[in-house]
Formats: C-alpha cells, sequence, structure tokens
C-alpha cells in the first residue's frame, strides 16, 4: 500500500509545496541544483503519495516494499523534500541542506544514515546497476515488489548505463521500472548541443527493454504511465519510462534553459518563485 | 628457526574457490558475481552447484560493483570475482561510492595479483591494488599466503559485516598454513619469533621470508617472522611488539613499494616507535612478460633480497 494513495489534485498542492521547499533549500546555501529538482518533482511526488508500496519506517532492505533509487544525486533537493514530506523524517530538518553536520549531503549519501536512501549517488551512471542488484535480490527472496531508479538523460553518456542495459534485458529483470529525465539539458549546454543522444527510445529497445514514453510534468499522463509500467513488469523484460520534463517547470524564468542546472536563486528571484508556487495550505518548514 | 613444511603447492585462487563452494553450502545468503573469469577464479564449482545465486556479467566491472552494491539490499552476500587489476583501478568509483561509502557488504575477490600473473604482462600485473583499496575508508583489505588461508579467509569474510578487498594469485606456491587454523580478520599471524630483526611479509612473500629466515639463521641472524594477512585493519599492536624487541624491520610484498604494506608498516612505526625498515617491494615500476620465478627474481622479490634487506636493516641500528 501506498501510505498516503492521494488525488491528483492533492498531489498538485503537494507538489508545489515540495518546489517551494526546492528553491528555498538552494537559496538558503546559495549553491545546490534547482533546475533538475524542479523538472522531476512530479515523478517524485507521484512515487511516494500515489504509485510505490512503502513504508515511512525506514528499513535498509527493504523487504517487502517498493524501494526507490536516484542515481542523478544532483536533485536531491527534490528527494529530501518528497522524503521530508512523506513522513520519512521532520521537515525542519530541510533546513541543514548542505549545511556543515547535517544528514542532508550535496549528494545523497547513507553515512550519516538519512531516512529513506539506501545508496550513495552523485558520481553519475552507477544507480542502474545499483537497482538492478536490488531487483535480483528480490527474486531470489521471492519478493514480489518492485525497484524503481531515475537517471538523467546527459547521463546516459556513462558507459555504465549501457552495461547495465544490456544486463538487465539478458537476466530478464523485470521486476525495476526505470525512467530517464528527458530533459534535453546538462551543464554544458543542451544535450544536442554537447552528446547526441539520438533516440533514446529506439535504443533501449534495441537492447530488450519494453519502453513506454510520458509527460513528466503532468499527474494525468504520468500516473498513467505508472499504472501501464507495472503491468508491464513480470513479462520478462525491463521496463523503462522516457519521461519528458521541462528542467526549472513550475518557475518561469528557471523553465528552458540549462542555465539553473546547478545555479541558486538570489533573494528578488526567490520571492517571484514562490510567488508563482502557491500552495492552498502553505505550510513551508 | 621453526621447521615450516608442506606436501603440495597450490594456487591461492583455487583456496578461494574452495572456499566460495563451501559457503555456497554453508550460507544460503552469499552470492557470486564473474566478470567472464569464472574458469580464471575457480568458480565454476560454486556455478555448478548453486546457478541460481551465480551471476554473469559479462566483460562488464563497473556494472558488476554497482550490482553487489544493491543485492546487498535485502541481505545477499555478495562475491565479485574477476583479476585484481580490474578489481580496483578499471572501477575505483564505482567501489568508492556505491560500496565504500554507501557501507555495502561486497566482497571484492581479486585474483592474478602482481608480478606472478606472469606472461601476460604489465596490463594485468596490478602492483598498485593494496594501496588504493587501503585509502578507501571502511574497506578491510586481505592478501593471504596460501592455499590453506585463502580458503579460510573467504570463508571468514561472508561472518564479517562491511566491504572486503580480497586479494589473491594464480602461481603455486607452498601449501603450509595447518587447513584447521582459524582465520581472524585484522590478527597477524607470529610464524617465526626472533629477536635481531622483524620480517614483516604479506601474500606470495610468506613463504620467501620462512625461507629467508632459514638463511638468516645459518648466518646466526634470529628472524622474527610475522604473516601479516589482513593490511587494514592493520595489527598495530603486534608489528609495535616485534619491532620494539628487534629494533628494525623488514617488509616483503608483491606490490609497488608506494602504499602497500610497507608503507603501512612504516606509518605506525613512524608515529610509534620509529626505527630501521627495509621495503622489499617492487620500485615504482610496471612489470612485464616473463615467466613468474624471471619476474620474481628481476624485481627484487626473492628469499635473497629479503636476507639483504634484513642484513641492511640490521646494519642500520644504533
Amino acid at each position: 500500500m501506498n501510505p498516503h494513495n492521494k488525488s491528483i489534485e492533492e498531489l498538485k498542492d503537494i507538489a508545489s509545496q515540495v518546489r517551494r521547499d526546492i528553491v528555498r533549500m538552494v537559496h538558503a546555501v546559495n549553491s545546490g541544483h534547482p533546475g533538475g529538482s524542479l523538472g522531476c518533482t512530479d515523478y517524485f511526488v507521484s512515487l511516494y503519495f500515489k504509485v510505490m508500496n512503502y513504508s515511512t519506517d525506514f528499513k535498509m532492505d527493504g523487504k517487502g516494499e517498493d524501494l526507490f533509487f536516484l542515481s542523478n544525486g544532483h536533485i536531491s533537493p527534490v528527494w529530501y523534500s518528497t522524503l521530508a514530506r512523506a513522513g520519512f523524517f521532520d521537515v525542519k530538518e530541510l533546513a541543514t541542506f548542505r549545511k556543515i553536520d547535517s544528514r542532508l549531503q550535496g549528494h545523497p549519501a547513507t553515512e550519516e544514515g538519512l531516512e529513506g536512501i539506501r545508496v550513495a549517488s552523485g558520481s553519475l551512471g552507477q544507480g542502474l546497476s545499483v537497482a538492478l542488484g536490488a531487483a535480483q535480490t528480490k527474486k531470489l527472496n521471492n519478493d514480489n515488489s518492485l525497484v524503481y531508479v531515475l537517471m538523467g538523460d546527459g547521463e546516459v553518456e556513462e558507459g555504465q548505463v549501457w552495461e547495465a542495459a544490456m544486463y538487465a534485458a539478458h537476466h530478464k529483470i523485470d521486476n525495476v521500472i526505470a525512467t530517464i529525465d528527458r530533459n534535453g539539458q546538462q551543464i554544458d549546454g543542451s544535450t544536442n548541443e554537447v552528446m547526441s543522444l539520438g533516440d533514446l527510445k529506439a535504443k533501449f529497445e534495441a537492447f530488450g527493454w519494453h519502453v513506454l514514453e510520458a509527460n513528466g510534468n503532468s499527474f494525468e499522463t504520468l500516473l498513467p504511465a505508472f499504472d501501464e509500467a507495472k503491468k508491464s513488469t513480470g513479462h520478462g523484460k525491463p521496463v523503462m519510462i522516457m519521461m519528458d520534463t521541462e528542467m526549472g517547470y513550475g518557475v518561469d524564468f528557471m523553465m528552458g534553459s540549462h542555465k539553473w542546472h546547478g545555479v541558486a536563486p538570489n533573494d528578488e528571484q526567490l520571492q517571484i518563485a514562490l510567488q508563482q508556487l502557491a500552495v492552498q495550505v502553505a505550510s513551508d518548514y | 628457526m621453526k621447521e615450516y613444511t608442506y606436501s603440495e603447492k597450490k594456487d591461492t585462487r583455487s583456496g578461494f574457490g574452495a572456499g566460495l563452494h563451501e559457503l555456497g553450502k554453508s550460507n544460503l545468503e552469499v552470492v557470486a558475481l564473474c566478470a567472464d573469469l569464472t574458469g580464471s577464479l575457480k568458480m565454476d564449482a560454486f556455478k555448478k552447484d548453486f546457478p541460481e545465486r551465480f551471476f554473469q556479467v559479462g566483460i562488464a566491472e563497473a556494472n558488476m560493483m554497482g550490482l553487489a552494491a544493491g543485492m546487498t539490499i535485502g541481505g545477499k552476500i555478495p562475491f565479485t570475482g574477476t583479476f585484481a587489476n580490474f578489481s580496483t583501478g578499471r572501477v575505483y568509483d564505482q567501489i568508492r561510492q556505491s560500496i565504500a561509502y554507501s557501507g555495502k557488504n561486497v566482497k571484492i575477490c581479486a585474483s592474478h595479483a602482481g608480478l606472478t600473473l606472469g606472461e601476460d604482462g604489465a596490463t594485468h600485473q596490478i602492483l598498485e591494488d593494496i594501496g588504493m583499496m587501503r585509502m578507501l575508508p571502511h574497506m578491510t583489505v586481505i592478501n593471504p599466503c596460501d592455499y590453506n588461508q585463502t580458503k579460510a579467509a573467504t570463508i571468514a569474510i561472508a561472518e564479517y559485516e562491511g566491504p572486503v578487498y580480497l586479494r589473491f594469485g594464480r602461481p603455486s606456491v607452498p601449501n603450509f598454513t595447518p587447513a584447521d587454523q582459524k582465520f581472524e580478520i585484522g590478527k597477524a599471524v607470529m610464524l617465526n619469533e626472533g629477536t635481531d630483526v622483524t620480517i614483516i611479509a604479506t601474500g606470495h612473500l610468506v613463504w620467501k621470508a620462512i625461507l629467508a629466515g632459514k638463511m638468516l639463521a645459518d648466518k646466526g641472524i634470529s628472524a622474527e617472522i610475522i604473516n601479516i594477512h589482513t593490511i587494514k585493519p592493520l595489527d598495530n599492536e603486534a608489528v609495535l611488539a616485534s619491532v620494539r624487541k628487534t629494533k628494525c624491520v623488514v617488509t616483503a610484498e608483491e606490490h609497488n613499494r608506494f602504499g602497500g604494506l610497507g608503507d603501512s608498516v612504516a606509518q605506525v612505526l613512524g608515529t610509534n616507535f620509529p626505527a630501521p625498515q627495509e621495503y622489499v617491494a617492487t620500485n615504482d615500476t610496471f612489470g612485464e612478460s616473463g615467466t613468474p620465478e624471471e619476474l620474481m627474481v628481476k624485481y627484487g622479490l626473492t628469499e635473497n633480497d629479503i636476507v639483504a634487506a634484513a642484513e641492511r636493516a640490521i646494519s642500520r641500528k644504533q
């Protein structure tokens, strides 16, 4: 069971709150990655408030629970906010993000024991392998729950992603739902300028994956995509959602550019962003 | 000098294979991953008898390290198998982030370490792996000396919770360790008590240290010989107790003089009890093709080299 199981209207409100957290967190320390975090907010809110079956009483082994791994660890703000809002830890702790002695490291880590995180990420290309290993352990344990993993699109320039993609199909790891955040941006520019990714859907299909496509900034299309992805598990193929998002989604001046990949808003920009991110019952940390 | 005998020579990698097979029977959580070197790592028996717990990864070591990290989530104890070079340098960042920093219970099992790989040459003869692995926080580094000790170490690390680097090799070497000797991680093994010089050796150099001890005894020199199978955490107390007695030390390893056993011992001595130390190790160089025996002679890793180093160390005592 998902512990929240929210309606679409409620999900929208939660997503707006998470986006407020993101811009406030990166503004407070003048560092961090707002662009991809804002773009993937609807994905995270869907997973933790509707899609995944899990308990907020965190256990590293996660037996009998759906697991989530974040491979592109730099979008940690959206994950931290979502975990806190979902009940893994107190939302007040979001104020410690990237500060000394915090459990909320710049990139996600297990070292400080933050609930909800099962492996460190940040150095790119490693999360899919980890997720596949966890999925194979679930099979060995006769555990029918699923493993979710998110990667960035620029991240698939790392060769390890393709090692893992080949392995998943060969070993018929059909209890994993991977997602690529196809926002078309990376640090040095658009993916088209930096390194052409080509037809990622066709590439993963050629590697033996079952690939769906979805708009990642619309609960109306994202939730049905998750439903279809779940139905596609257990059929001998790994499942992938190619998810189109807009980097910076929800804050107009952060959208449509790679420039807000790793830059925090100033005081004035923060106020403009917060005006655009209304919530019905604001509950900022 | 205490007598050491052996009935046969065996390769340490076969000790790993035997230990892994035994674990397959005794510990149902143990799983094995291999990157297209099942025969070389002697993992065939495990693969044959426990196929559902054996995972062929293909030539994709980076993926193998990530998979192993993930498999621990849910309670499995993964043992990865490939050559030492591909177990460390090729996948350092994967080990660093997904295994060591994440505190994952993965056993990185590395064969064909060092010069004794032989004819394949320097691309495969890694002499830097101990250094790389011991620099990683949370990592335990083990380099057993013979078949029996490698088998015992393989079984012991399954009982230990945390990442381990287990280093072994290809050539057949004297199998002198008692088959029933308990393997204690981090505990030095005293092979011979002596008074004039301490010889601390690891891996394939341990037998050569025993040979050197006999040669030194014939010259009237009393050598204390210690087998250090666990380089990290190092048995500091054993090192210090011995050198406090003998006042000088030789370290011997099939590894670069930078970053390995010698530096580990030097660090303990330098901060506690400074004493003359001589290194038997490769001298900041890559290896080359040749037979294992030829290479050990050319690169200065024989019993004769240990004897000469011992004499130098003794001559430097105040």
